[in-house]
Order: structure tokens, then sequence, then C-alpha cells
């Protein structure tokens, strides 16, 4: 039963090497992927019941007992997270088939996105570093592609200094992995573990920690997000809300894995750095957010805020500040989606960038409106919708630790959120309309009904958040409990 | 022979990041490629250098190179095979799109 595990790594894999087969027949490359990435979603809901029911499942490839071969650990936490990103991925490929950009479709997008979503789902789910490591090349392989497909001046030069950073971090991580064979002589994550723990990590492991901490920070966006907006804001919509929901998140959970499981040890020193940069990526992302006017730049710096909140619950590092984390985790990997569609959706009905080109909007598209409306609340934390819930979390832990000057500059940091946002809301939206009915470019119901579903995804986990919490609990309590991880990676049959 | 090979790969790391800082976009695809090998050399290693004999259970020997960090290598080599290919041919896509291959003339855009 457990090679179900697979599944979502290897649906998408081999669906978008079927579908290198029908480069011509753009019908095949849209449904197909829609479908593939629709049974990964599928199957990742069924395995997360499993895991609710039986504990963390284990996949040995070819037999191979951790800790001598690779395995795949599905645990609550990587589940969550496979079955939100899966399920943004299936939105995302419904609005690309949907926007009809066939220069971009006849040139293997689908394909592409799919493998995307594979190194994706493969990192969230390996429990091996260097497997990690491998996944990540596969996700950024594909990244580097989209990035750069279509082949505009500006996606070029954008695409040169995202690879570069990209590749430089590849590296470093590989040099890490390097050290950390070195030092303890193994690469499974929980035998990793369990043998930084009989060391006690000392400073050599500490210091070898302080390397993932900046590979992983340049993934995430955490302080070192000076490539994001730039890259971000190049991108057609479905790509941009791909890239926007489902990479930086990646490095996210490889920070949250990394000091939960392996380097907990000295959180005087580690967690207090992460706090120190969270309070950075939250001020500098805020600042950015209110500086430009490019919907696009505001969307990316909003990316980065979130990525600072969201590692505030790892800095406080208790059980609740863990919750509030995951929580807005998934919030954010669906919001971020749902927030670069719409800005991509503006872009490509009025064909302005700047939202103070624009106004009235709401007039011609009233339900797209709303929409933004409900994405604005969503993002900044407003209840009844499923941002409220992480935030309530990471303030109750954060204060809990005692940080009071990090609680403060997050919550201040989501006002910015709010401002940055309502600012487009207002200006672009309301007033009098620019665009005479007769001349509005038609906005198909095909686009706006990924938009509507992942509005009602965002409504629904809010109003319906008993029903994630014993999954929220679960996945926290596997993180905060090393030893659970260990028992479910390396023990259990 | 572990310290000259680290030696070594000193070497490698402070020319790859001499080229990275360079303004050439060529060198600093050539500089993501040293820094590959470099590391590649690094993680070989980490694992020690021929300490025992090949990893294939026999009745003479008791001691075993370990034969994992060239397995990673090998690995890790194709995967910087593909990425500096993908690079390459990216910055000559560049290069005939900007007609430069100067990175600081492909700062951010001027319309902003």
């Amino acid at each position: 039963m457990n090679n179900v595990l697979v599944f979502p790594m290897i649906v998408p894999i081999l669906a978008a090497m079927l579908l290198l087969f029908f480069r011509s027949n753009t019908a095949v490359q849209r449904w197909g992927s829609v479908g593939a990435m629709t049974v990964v979603f599928g199957t990742s809901v069924w395995i997360l019941q499993q895991v609710m029911l039986h504990g963390i499942l284990r996949l040995d490839f070819g037999e191979w007992l951790p800790p001598f071969g690779i395995t795949f650990v599905a645990d609550s936490f990587a589940m969550l997270l496979v079955t939100v990103s899966s399920l943004v991925t299936v939105l995302c490929l419904v609005y690309a088939a949907f926007a009809k950009d066939e220069k971009r479709e006849s040139f293997f997008m689908y394909p592409f996105a799919l493998l995307l979503a594979a190194g994706v789902n493969g990192s969230f789910l390996t429990g091996d570093l260097f497997n990690l490591f491998v996944c990540f090349e596969v996700m950024l392989l594909a990244s580097y592609v989209l990035m750069t497909l279509g082949g505009e001046k500006k996606q070029l030069t954008e695409g040169i200094k995202y690879i570069l950073i990209n590749i430089l971090s590849s590296w470093l991580f590989l040099l890490g992995i390097a050290y950390l064979y070195g030092t303890l002589g193994t690469l499974n994550m929980a035998h990793l573990s369990v043998r930084i723990a009989e060391a006690g990590q000392p400073p050599l492991l500490t210091t070898i920690s302080m390397l993932f901490l900046v590979v992983f920070s340049l993934k995430a966006g955490l302080v070192l997000y000076f490539w994001l907006p730039g890259s971000y804001s190049t991108l057609p919509a479905a790509i941009s809300a791909l890239f926007a929901a489902l990479l930086t998140k990646v490095g996210v959970y490889a920070l949250f894995r990394t000091f939960t499981l392996l380097f907990y040890h000295e959180p005087s020193l580690t967690h207090k750095v992460i706090g120190y940069m969270a309070a950075a990526t939250m001020i500098g992302g805020s600042i950015g957010a209110l500086a430009h006017r490019d919907v696009r730049k505001i969307a990316s710096y909003n990316v980065v805020i979130a990525i600072g909140f969201i590692l505030v619950g790892l800095a406080s590092f208790n059980i609740e500040a863990i919750q509030g984390s995951i929580y807005y985790l998934i919030h954010d990997i669906l919001i971020k989606g749902l927030l670069f569609l719409l800005v991509g959706t503006i872009i490509h009905l009025t064909g302005k960038t700047r939202f103070d080109q624009e106004s009235g909007l709401i007039a011609n598209y009233p339900l797209f409106g709303w929409l933004f409306f409900i994405m604005i609340l969503s993002l900044g934390g407003i209840p009844p919708f499923s941002g409220f819930a992480g935030k309530l979390f990471i303030g109750e832990g954060a204060i809990g630790a005692g940080h009071y000057g990090l609680t403060a500059i997050a919550f201040l940091s989501s006002l910015f959120v709010l401002y940055s946002l309502l600012r487009v809301f207002l200006i672009m939206f309301w007033g009098e309309s620019s665009i005479l009915s007769k001349n509005q470019i038609p906005l198909s119901k095909g686009m706006l009904a990924p938009l509507v579903a992942l509005g009602i995804i965002t409504t629904g986990l809010g109003l319906g958040m008993d029903y994630l919490s014993p999954y929220v609990s679960e996945a926290a309590h596997v993180l905060m409990n090393p030893d659970v991880y260990i028992e479910g990676a390396l023990h259990n049959e | 022979m572990e310290t000259i090979i680290i030696l070594l790969v000193g070497v490698l790391v402070s020319t790859a990041t001499y080229l990275l800082l360079s303004k050439n976009l060529i060198r600093v695809v050539l500089g993501t490629a040293i820094l590959s090998h470099a590391i590649h050399l690094l993680l070989m290693t980490m694992g020690g250098l021929k300490m025992g004999s090949v990893p294939i259970l026999g009745d003479q020997v008791d001691t075993y190179t370990d034969a994992l960090p060239q397995a990673l290598i090998l690995t890790a080599i194709v995967i910087s095979f593909a990425v500096t290919a993908f690079f390459l041919v990216l910055v000559y896509r560049t290069y005939q799109s900007t007609g430069s291959d100067n990175l600081y003339e492909l700062k951010g855009p001027q319309d902003e």
C-alpha cells in the first residue's frame, strides 16, 4: 500500500513525458495536465487520510531499508502541503487552459508545469537530504524553463539573475550536504536527527546549520529576496501564480524540516537568527510593497512579507506558533495563487501594469472586483477568511515565547499588506469607469472559474477551520517531537 | 592526500568566486561550472579517499571504500551538466536578443 506514496511525484512525470508526444494538440496538453494533477490531488487526499489513521507512512525504494536506501516519508505536515499545492496547481492549469497563450502552450508549457509540480511534491515527501537536493533541482530546472519560456527580453535578463542565484544556492546546498556527510556519515533525515541528538549539536554542526539556513533562505526569499520581485513580475499569470504559490514554500518547508528535525538543540542561536531574519524580511517586504506602483511588484513583495510572517512561527518554536505557521503556510499557498491570478487577469483585461493608470473596473467586472476584495481581506487575516487562524496562532505563540518586538513587526506588516492592496483596490476598482462597456474585453467564464474556486476555498477554510485543525495539530505534534518522525521514518514497518 | 585535495578545492572555490563576480556573462557561467567541480571534489573527499578495497563482499578483504559519495557526485555531475548546458544556451539567447554579454548593461528595465 505504501507504494502509493510515489504517486504525487511519478504521475506528473509520466504525464509530462506522454504530453511531449502531443505537441500540436493543445486540447490534449491542457486537459491531460489538468487530469494528471487532479489524480495527484485525489491520491494525496487519500494518503493524508491514511496518515491520520495509521501514523507516518514510509516507502523504501528497492526494499533498501533506511538509513541505507532512499525513502519517501509521508507525515501529516508533508501531506498537507502536497495536497494544497496539488490543488493550486490544478486550478492554475485550468486558468492557463482558458487563458490560451498558444505560443507558450506549443512550446511545452504544460509538461514543464507538471515537472515543476513533481519536483515540489518530491521535495515535500522525501526523507533523505540528498534526495531533497535532487527534487529541488527537478523543480528548479522546470522553473528555469518556465521562467524564460516566451523569450521576451525582460524575461531573459531577469531569468539570468534568477537562474544564477539558484545555481549558486544549489551548489551551496551540496556543500552543506558534503559537510554533513563528512561529520555524521549519513544523509537520511531521521538518522541525521538521531546522530545530531547523540552528539548534542556541537558548534561545528551549528555552523553547518547556518549554511543550510543561508541556502534555504535564498530559496524561500527570507532576507535574501532580492531576486524575487523582478523575476516574478515578468511572467504570465498562470505561471507566476504557480511560482508564487509553490516555489518559495518549498524553501520554507525545508527550513521547517531542518530546524525542527535536525538542528533544534541550539534555539538560542539558530532560531534567534531566524527571528531577526524574519523581522528584516517583513520590514523590507513592506517597504517594497508600498514603494512600487506596478501591481505585479506589489504582489511579489507580498510574497516576501508572508515568508517573514510564517517564519516568525519557526523563530518562536512552540506548539502554538508552529501550528499557526502550518495554518498560514496552507493559507498562503492558496491565497498567493489567487493574488497572482487576479493580478495577471487585471493585466490581461486592461493591458496596464501600474495601478494609477486605470479606474472603475468594478463597474465592468463586478464579480471579479469582489473577488479581489475578498482576497485582500483574506490576505490581511480578517476573519472569517483563512488567514485569520494562522495569524492568531502565530501571534499567540510569539507572545508566549516572549518575542514582543517580533510580534509587533508581524502585525504591523499585516497592516502594510492590507494598505498596499487596498490602495490598488480603491484606485483600480472604484471611481469613474475608464473602459466603455462596448470596448471592454470579455472575461471568459473559464478564466473566472478557478478564481471563484480559490475564493470559495479561502472562505471555506476560514469558516471550516474545525475540519482542518486535527490535521494541523497532528502535523505540529510531529514537527515539535522529532522522536515521532524518527520512529515512523526509521523503525516502524 | 585529503589535505592536498581540500587545498585544491579551496583554490577552485576562490577561482569560481572571482569568475562569478566578473561582469562578463560567459565568465559567470564558467564560474558556476568550476564551483560545481570544487564541490563535487569536496563531496568525494568527505567520504575519505580510498581507505580500503572495492566495496564488493570478498574473502580476503575486511575494509571497504565508502561507495556512497561516488554515487552522490555521479548524480550531482549529471545535474550540473544539465544546469550548465541550460545556462549557456540562455546566455547565448540573451546575447542574441539584447546584443550584450555585460551584466551591467542587463540591469533592470528603465521604464520604471
